[in-house]
């Protein structure tokens, strides 16, 4: 077993002690472990951040495997388990805390109180509007949000950008091209979304305000 | 009077709400996040929102996918 000790002294070797000391201490909570999701936890897992929060009610299924980071072996299993396990299989001293329920108007106060900067990874429109809703409502004077909108398809790679919406809002895509077109998800452009937000949490983390 | 949205000089009707503007605007509410003069607006608000001139709005409009 690899000891803490260890992957703390590679992760400052590759990011230096003072980046790996904010990172160590971010605390970030992840709404929706799908393609942008889980994609997005284990990207800030990797990169080392402490603490992340993980929710979602769905269990895996088989057609979630051509974008979504999970395993043959987890169809079936609550997403939140089996994102912990694989996060665990690459670092486990992170602090993993997972929620196994729907996100809605009455539980996101409670839900993302701990947390200084908050994920929206959902896939359906509505959901999104309605955690931004329930973000400026309760936390739009305090924390961050990071959200996604438009990675369908294999339109070009390069339409999909960050933008910050204002202090409190930075949203990540190309705006445009969603499930609506009749257009299916793909790892690769789910992937460059998943990228921009989860980079954008690390500039965020380390005090760039800007995209 | 005019009012700016999304970067576009509009014609809007003084005084309307918020609501009703985005209901004429063919937007569905359940879908968009809309900033009014660099504050994001809670939906809960729109009713009580009144638009006035050189008002500028950012209407973002999520689309499915994650």
């Amino acid at each position: 077993m690899v000891s803490k000790e260890e992957i703390d002294a590679a992760l400052c070797e590759r990011h230096t002690k003072e980046v790996h000391t904010i990172l160590s201490a971010g605390k970030v909570a992840i709404a929706g472990l799908g393609g942008l999701g889980s994609t997005i936890a284990i990207a800030l897992a990797r990169a080392g951040v402490g603490h992340l929060h993980l929710i979602d009610f769905d269990k895996v299924d088989i057609s979630n495997l051509n974008r979504q980071q999970y395993r043959l072996k987890d169809i079936g299993r609550n997403k939140t388990e089996c994102l912990k396990e694989i996060i665990q299989d690459i670092n486990p001293y992170l602090t993993i805390k997972t929620d196994t329920v729907r996100v809605t108007e009455d539980n996101i106060q409670e839900l993302f109180e701990q947390e200084d900067i908050i994920c929206e990874a959902f896939d359906r429109p509505e959901a999104k509007s309605m955690l931004v809703d329930g973000f400026f409502t309760y936390f739009g004077q305090t924390k961050k949000l990071v959200s996604g909108s438009g990675m369908a398809g294999y339109a070009s790679s390069n339409l999909i950008q960050t933008r910050k919406i204002n202090d409190h809002f930075y949203l990540a895509g190309d705006m445009t091209n969603g499930l609506e077109k009749g257009m299916s998800l793909m790892a690769p452009r789910v992937g460059i979304c998943a990228g921009h937000q989860a980079n954008m949490i690390i500039r965020l983390l380390l005090g760039e305000t800007e995209v | 009077m005019n009012i700016t949205v999304n970067g576009e000089e509009k014609v809007c009707e003084e005084g309307i709400s918020l609501e009703m503007w985005v209901l004429q605007n063919g937007y569905d509410k359940k879908k968009i996040a809309v900033e009014r003069n660099g504050n994001i607006v809670p939906k809960a608000e729109y009713e009580n929102c009144l638009l006035g001139p050189a008002d500028k709005l950012e209407v973002v409009t999520f689309v499915g996918g994650g």
